[in-house]
């Protein structure tokens, strides 16, 4: 494996960390209000499908991100009316809103575009395109440092360096801010926040609304800026691993960040090989789709550093005396 | 000149949660600057009243007045705003957030913590001073002893700049030297002029400390008197209505061969916190050994050891034959076996399934004996059958066996408990807070019955908080405290000061200040569990 | 005192559920510029107005029934058990392995070995989760949920390597021998040359399921394991001490919930596809879910639930045939049931309960 090969596969690692990484801060907030959120897949499910579709039916890609925000807010509306508001099961409507995405965006599809629940493909101002930062041409002849720059580091559509910004950024709220204060307060023990006199139910709802908009940016760059289009079922489980990844993290941000990384870097590696041959030892590549998920499973088991939750996460809140 | 407008003034408080009225016309006025005493069993409605006057509830008539204007109350907003600050029974802290966390939480100065960090840090000093409120601020809420937890608690309300401070139940947790601390801080306080309403069912409380008591009995004020011209024994008539039996009929017992014989029990909870610290005692046949203690020092871990659903080590012999604390055959099943018979602290979350039906619960932990099966399945009709003869010799009501546990009252609840434990003849019964929430007419019943146990030449080992219910009751008593036995009496040769010592750890009765005795002894409690922590 | 009669909660509250999914299905339907009634209509036709759609009806039914009771095993002692799609896949695999190198020479002993290993496959699928559940207190439903993506992984990596043919493209396994063909109701019940069941895909495992569906019943409430599981789910801290063990109940409804969805596998790969292949499941595993929340976890409602499902399989299939409307018009009524009967619970029962609550007022 050369220089230029661990590059690309270091590129190809950035762009495919990306659509975890919103959602695995998207889950993260939710979870830190004491809201499981099982329905990540289906929030960038929508997201994906509104975003391409109204950026191929308006040709800006712009008007697809806020279309794609929409979408994933309404579906974290459903999960907040479901288990904030009704006090139901946080588990079961996250199901529910997975499922509920699966089915709605192909229906939608199929009658907007009568293509087999795809939407055209997008063309020019209907994707985002990569920006080149400043000095990376000039730079590339620097060895070693140059193409990291020119080739991982720049040339990324503008969702990517959201996405790496959004890390220092959560960080920064949820351990800085009222609002973090706050926040972090409901998901262990929504009394204390109630009897001093702040809103539960406001905080969780403010919690799942940055849920949505994260969700509605990992789905649009899904379509709009990995790939050119929404196709059937096009999150394939990455909402599952952005969940996988926010265990992984112990919901904290910066191990989110390292987490969806590692989980983006075994999906490049897999997209690029089909097997691994390590010094004879070969290792097939549903080892590699597998990897993310054995590995949440030995953090959930405790074996390697345990991963405790919010206290009150999964719990719907009924005051008492 | 004119009196003051009062700080509290409630007009006609109804509340009513379906068909129970758990407030009925209810109207007090507190003057500031006082400790106001709100007294009553368990269910009389005080805390419904606290709750409705903090927000939580909303009330279906009446009116409340803070220093003489008109407020509404909607939610805990307004109540903070209006100057009021509760002290809850189950705390309301963030475990995971420092002291200083907690404080600032909902009171932050604007949109960044840093400057509502500062803020508080400085108050909190001065808190600290002014009230004897001294708490580390850097700590995690979670490496505090409970008595520091509730200063927080009481912190909180302070930072808020309460004037009026509510607190329910606030020594139930306490050990009595904590309590006094508590009384000390309390005191203080009406020195600065605020106005404290103190909600307990403890009557040496209300003599103590309030200048005023209200007595509340099943949703409604019966009276309100100044402490100063009152005396427990009236308050206690005015609580339950009628006189209170506080004494148990019962002959003086006959103990016989040792049938429990605990020896240096210990148990480590999964926090790894040593909860049994060396227990040893013994019960007799045809003898109540009581344990009293303030709560959560062992006495739950021990019935719980002895029970069989927590591991332990040490030695446990029942009539000389070693029963297992760990590991195969020392589960509940297996002590049921061995004819020990347990009735849990806890009916609603141990002794009943609360859904099932009144009939499947008289097997609940028996449900293995080869007599309920009939070849793989379950012999339901011969368990339904004994059932209804159980209820009915227990005397519960209704006597349907049909009908869900959770639809049966306290009382009736306990007599099932009881009707599936003592119905069997064990030798051995471990009994936890037989009368916890019970109404005083099952109280009598259940009383009986154990004595009747007793009688038979059974042995009993009986947990309660309620030291009248020990004192009564038992023919030994033992003291439990930090995980330890302090020592053993007999009822008739101590009383409640020398039990309230024990209780805090002092075993001889000290020479000069007690105080002192007991704050030491505390003192090295805290800081073997600062160790523990740290 | 129970705020509701048993009945409303049983029957009332469901059936209102189900009615509130149909309704804003019949919009979704609307909105995509289609008749509901003529939908509806066709759904009936098609599923079962012949006897050809009872036999699909009944196949889906079959899988439902299994995955459904999966779901409502592991309710009952408060587990939600999202893994019945992993631990059928899983299940298929033991089905084929039974199949492939096990065959017995008559049908009836094939079935019961390939019982056997489905049940015992889908069993080991559920037991990791199980235990790590009851002995480090990992989270059961974040590990099902990665446990079907290894259980899709590992399948996989079977048939691609291990299972498929030499020469063969596709992921599959070899067909399944002879005597391994399970009998359909078209073998059971059409006379000679009559077109009864003709082509359809129901098979004799829908009497397994029922058999099941019995079976289910009586250990939840005829046997001291369902009353230990019962009791567990209501109150793990009386379990306690009652004596039942915590970590034995957990992995024992959890065992016995994933051989129910590993037993589903005997009807698509014995019974259907006689060989193994990779989407075998057909998300079956996820659909028990709705079935078990709208049975209420009750075999009888299961059962019932199962049938409405497979009707609505079977129906969609229809309508995606000969209308403008995908298949996935199903998964947007699933998606509805599960909300409504599952999470959206309380939006249906607090008005109910306001209502009891003033009927018995006027009563009294």
């Amino acid at each position: 494996m050369d220089f230029a090969t661990i590059l690309q596969v270091l590129d190809s690692t950035v762009r495919l960390a990306t659509p975890l990484l919103l959602a695995c801060l998207a889950g993260l907030f939710s979870e830190r209000s004491g809201i499981i959120d099982i329905g990540l897949e289906g929030k960038m499910l929508a997201a994906a499908f509104l975003s391409a579709a109204i950026a191929a039916t308006t040709g800006s890609v712009w008007w697809g991100l806020l279309a794609g925000i929409v979408g994933a807010s309404l579906m974290s509306g459903i999960h907040g009316l479901a288990s904030i508001t009704f006090r139901g099961n946080q588990l079961i409507s996250g199901v529910a809103i997975n499922f509920l995405a699966s089915g709605l965006t192909v229906l939608i599809a199929q009658d907007w575009f009568g293509q087999g629940g795809r939407t055209p493909s997008l063309m020019g101002g209907g994707r985002f395109e990569s920006i080149t930062l400043p000095l990376a041409e000039t730079l590339r002849p620097v060895p070693v440092l140059g193409p990291i720059y020119a080739e991982l580091i720049s040339g990324h559509s503008i969702l990517v360096y959201v996405a790496f910004l959004m890390v220092p950024a959560t960080w920064w709220v949820l351990f800085r801010t009222r609002f973090g204060l706050r926040l972090r307060a409901v998901g262990e023990a929504p009394e204390a926040v109630d009897t001093a006199g702040v809103s539960v139910i406001g905080l969780r709802y403010a919690a799942i609304a940055i849920c949505g908009l994260l969700c509605g940016l990992a789905g649009a760059y899904l379509a709009t800026g990995l790939q050119a289009g929404f196709v059937r079922e096009m999150t394939a489980g990455r909402g599952y691993i952005a969940l996988a990844a926010l265990i992984f993290a112990k919901w904290r941000p910066w191990y989110a960040l390292y987490a969806c990384l590692l989980f983006g870097l075994l999906q490049a590696v897999a997209l690029r090989y089909q097997s691994i041959d390590l010094g004879g030892v070969v290792i097939p590549v549903q080892v590699m789709d597998a990897l993310p998920y054995i590995l949440t499973v030995v953090i959930l088991a405790g074996f390697v550093g345990k991963a405790i939750p919010p206290r009150a996460g999964g719990e719907p809140y009924v005051k008492e005396r | 000149m004119t009196d003051p407008a009062p700080a509290i003034e409630l007009k006609g408080i109804s509340k009513a949660f379906g068909p129970v009225q758990a407030n009925k016309d209810i109207s007090i006025r507190v003057m500031p600057g006082t400790i106001h005493g709100i007294i009553g069993e368990n269910g009389a409605g005080k805390s419904t009243l606290m709750s409705i006057l903090y927000g939580f509830y909303r009330a279906d008539a009446g009116e409340v007045w803070i220093n003489g204007n008109k407020t509404e109350i909607p939610d805990s907003q307004a109540a903070i705003k209006a100057g009021i600050g509760m002290v809850f029974q189950h705390f309301k802290l963030v475990q995971n957030f420092t002291v200083l966390e907690n404080v600032i939480l909902g009171a932050e100065e604007g949109g960044l913590l840093k400057p509502s960090l500062a803020k508080a840090r400085g108050v909190l000093k001065h808190l600290a001073e002014e009230y004897e409120l001294s708490v580390d601020p850097e700590q995690l809420i979670e490496n505090l002893s409970v008595g520091h937890q509730q200063r927080v608690e009481i912190l909180k309300a302070l930072y808020r700049q309460a004037d009026i401070l509510i607190l329910d139940e606030p020594t139930g947790v306490l050990t009595p030297a904590e309590a006094d601390h508590l009384f000390r801080i309390l005191d203080n306080l009406r020195k600065e002029g605020k106005t404290i309403i103190l909600i307990t069912h403890k009557l040496r409380e209300i003599m103590e400390i309030t200048d005023t008591v209200s007595v509340m009995r099943r949703g409604e004020m019966t009276a309100t008197v100044k402490t100063a011209e009152t005396s427990p024994e009236q308050l206690a008539e005015l609580m339950v209505g009628r006189k209170v039996l506080l004494r148990v009929d019962k002959k003086p017992a006959a103990p016989g061969e040792t049938v429990l014989d605990v020896d240096n029990l210990r148990h480590v909870d999964r926090h790894g916190v040593e909860r049994l610290k060396g227990v040893s005692l013994q019960v007799r046949a045809g003898e109540i050994l009581g344990i009293a203690g303030v709560a959560g020092n062992g006495q739950s871990e021990l019935l719980e050891v002895l029970g069989g659903y927590a591991e332990g080590t040490g030695a446990v012999r029942l009539r000389g034959q070693e029963i297992a604390l760990a590991g195969r055959g020392s589960d509940g099943q297996a002590r049921r076996a061995r004819s020990i018979a347990h009735v849990p602290e806890d009916r609603q979350t141990e002794g009943l399934i609360m859904s099932y039906t009144a009939w499947e619960n008289t097997v609940f932990g028996y449900h293995h004996d080869p007599r309920y099966q009939s070849g793989p399945l379950m012999n339901n009709a011969l368990i339904r059958e004994e059932a209804a003869g159980k209820m009915e010799r227990f005397d519960v009501r209704p006597p349907d066996p049909d009908l869900a546990a959770r639809n049966f009252s306290g009382g009736n609840q306990q007599k099932i408990v009881l009707a599936r434990e003592i119905d069997r003849d064990p030798d051995l019964l471990l009994v936890g807070q037989p009368t916890r929430g019970v109404d005083i007419g099952a109280i009598e019943f259940i009383h009986q019955e154990i004595v009747r146990l007793r009688d038979a030449g059974k042995a009993i080992l009986l947990v309660s908080v309620e030291l009248d219910e020990i004192l009564s009751l038992s023919d030994r008593i033992a003291v439990m405290f930090d995980g330890r036995v302090m020592g053993e009496r007999r009822p008739d040769e101590t009383d409640q000061t020398e039990l309230g010592l024990l209780m805090a750890g002092v075993t001889e009765r000290p020479e000069g200040d007690a105080m002192s005795a007991i704050d030491r002894s505390l003192e090295a409690k805290e800081t073997r569990e600062a160790e523990r922590h740290g | 005192m129970d705020r509701m009669p048993a009945w409303a909660d049983a029957v009332l509250v469901p059936l209102i559920s189900i009615l509130l999914a149909a309704a804003i299905s019949a919009l979704v339907i609307l909105a995509i510029g289609e008749n509901p009634v003529d939908a509806f209509t066709l759904m009936v036709e098609g599923a079962l107005m012949r006897s050809s759609g009872w036999g699909y009806t009944l196949y889906y039914t079959t899988n439902f029934i299994f995955t459904g009771l999966c779901v409502a095993v592991a309710f009952h002692a408060r587990m939600f058990n999202i893994g019945g799609e992993g631990q059928a896949m899983i299940g298929g695999l033991g089905v084929a392995l039974a199949c492939l190198f096990l065959p017995m020479p008559h049908w009836t002993l094939s079935l019961l070995v390939a019982t056997f290993a489905a049940a015992a496959f889908g069993a080991a699928w559920a037991f990791v989760p199980a235990w790590l559940q009851a002995r480090r207190g990992s989270h059961i439903v974040i590990t099902t949920i990665m446990f079907n993506f290894i259980a899709a992984a590992v399948l996989n990596y079977v048939l691609v390597n291990l299972l498929r043919p030499a020469g063969a493209m596709d992921p599959a396994s070899a067909n399944f021998p002879e005597t391994t063909h399970l009998p359909t109701f078209q073998d059971m019940f059409a006379a000679e040359g009559s077109a009864l069941f003709r082509g359809a895909p129901a098979n004799v495992t829908f009497f397994l399921a029922v058999l099941a569906c019995i079976g289910v019943w009586v250990l939840i409430w005829r046997t001291r394991l369902g009353y230990e599981i019962r009791a567990f789910g209501q109150s793990e801290s009386a379990a306690r001490y009652a004596g039942i063990s915590p970590v034995r109940t957990t992995v024992f409804a959890m065992l016995i919930s994933g051989g129910l969805a590993g037993m589903m596998a005997l009807n698509t790969t014995m019974g259907e596809a006689e060989r193994l292949v990779m989407n075998a499941t057909e998300g079956a595993g996820f659909i028990g879910i709705a079935v078990a929340l709208m049975g209420r976890s009750h075999p009888a409602g299961v059962f019932l639930a199962a049938l409405l499902f497979g009707f609505l399989y079977q129906g969609g299939a229809e309508l995606a045939l000969w209308t403008n409307i995908p298949r996935e018009l199903i998964t947007v009524i699933q998606a509805l049931v599960i909300l409504f009967t599952g999470a959206l619970d309380n939006m249906v029962r607090m008005p109910l309960e306001k209502l009891f609550g003033a009927l018995r007022r006027r009563d009294a």
